[in-house]
């Protein structure tokens, strides 16, 4: 007995992905959701850190002009083994920068295949689905599934409370002078 | 034989785990096919192992092994890749399975309440009492609480 309908897959077009590595696992991503590509020392002078209660994945946060990005680590998004960041996704339309092992390669997709609903938990948020590119089944990662809503509030809320911490140890310093 | 005897009568594929035999409904199995490559990738879904390609498919893997024996196989000759219902949706999962599979035509005796909720029913079959298994709560899917991992019992029980 085969299902009624196929699996739900997307129109047949073709999309640029890069693929890239966090922790030796392969992933993809839509190369039009990567607004930059920096290498993760370049960043390091430009971020603060930051400590969120329970979000450990983000360590260091990122301003640029009135905007933050959060720094998120992939290996500990994924629950992989810790492993030394070496590049930065500066993701479109979101507010995190995703810390990464380095780019496999460019290429094109052309069949993104639905997550299968066998898999009902987290990685519903993380994936947009999956594709098969030379023989290997790849999941193609959701931008925005990075850092969720309440996440976000977390981390902005941690943020504030550094900026303030900040402010008032300098007018601290500011007075005593 | 009468007519409304014969109407009884369904289809089972049965399947090995390890020292068991259990059955699922003919209606529901796709196919048996040879271990092939299995994909993973981070997940948090338990059970699930990773994604196998069959026929330009992407499959899940499902071991329900550990649920059904209480102990994860430690060898599998093939997957047994049934059809799963979600809702109006249906999609193939793939499990391991331990030995060869047989189709057999038998009645199937409902289960109780007290049966397990992956327990769709019990068959008599060549002397042994066998569980027909319930796909949809043996294996993960969106908004359903899992059927709590069944305690191992002893080999199939005899009538």
């Amino acid at each position: 007995m085969r299902p009624a309908a196929p699996l739900k897959s997307s129109p047949a077009k073709t999309e640029q992905i890069i693929l890239f590595r966090v922790s030796g696992q392969l992933f993809a991503v839509s190369s039009a959701s990567v607004q930059e590509v920096r290498s993760a020392d370049s960043m390091s002078g430009a971020s603060t850190e930051i400590s969120a209660p329970g979000i450990r994945k983000v360590s260091h946060v990122a301003r640029r002009g009135d905007r933050s990005l959060f720094i998120v680590n992939g290996a500990m998004h994924f629950g992989l083994h810790a492993a030394e960041g070496a590049l930065l996704f500066v993701l479109r339309k979101t507010r995190t920068a995703l810390l990464i092992d380095g780019i496999e390669k460019m290429t094109t997709m052309t069949r993104l295949q639905a997550l299968p609903l066998s898999f009902c938990h987290e990685e519903r948020q993380w994936y947009r689905g999956l594709t098969a590119l030379d023989q290997t089944v790849v999941p193609v990662v959701k931008p925005e599934g990075f850092l969720s809503p309440e996440e976000l509030a977390l981390l902005d809320a941690a943020l504030l409370k550094t900026d303030e911490a900040a402010a008032a140890a300098l007018e601290e310093t500011n007075s005593a002078q | 034989m009468t007519v409304s005897t014969e109407l009884d009568l369904q289809s089972f594929v049965l399947l090995r785990l390890g020292e068991r035999r259990f059955a699922v409904s003919a209606k529901q199995i796709a196919e048996l096919v040879a271990p092939s490559r299995v994909f993973r990738f981070p997940h948090r879904t338990p059970r699930l192992e990773g994604v196998i390609l069959r026929r330009g498919r992407i499959v899940p893997v499902c071991d329900v092994s550990e649920m059904l024996l209480g102990k994860r196989l430690t060898s599998r000759r093939f997957y047994l890749i049934a059809v799963r219902n979600y809702g109006a949706q249906r999609e193939w999962v793939a499990m391991p399975v331990t030995g060869e599979c047989e189709l057999i035509n038998a009645e199937m005796m409902a289960a109780s309440e007290s049966d397990a909720p992956h327990v769709a029913g019990w068959l008599s079959h060549d002397g042994d009492v066998i569980e027909v298994l319930n796909l949809d709560t043996l294996t993960p899917g969106p908004g359903q609480s899992l059927a709590e991992a069944a305690p191992p019992q002893s080999v199939e029980a005899r009538p």
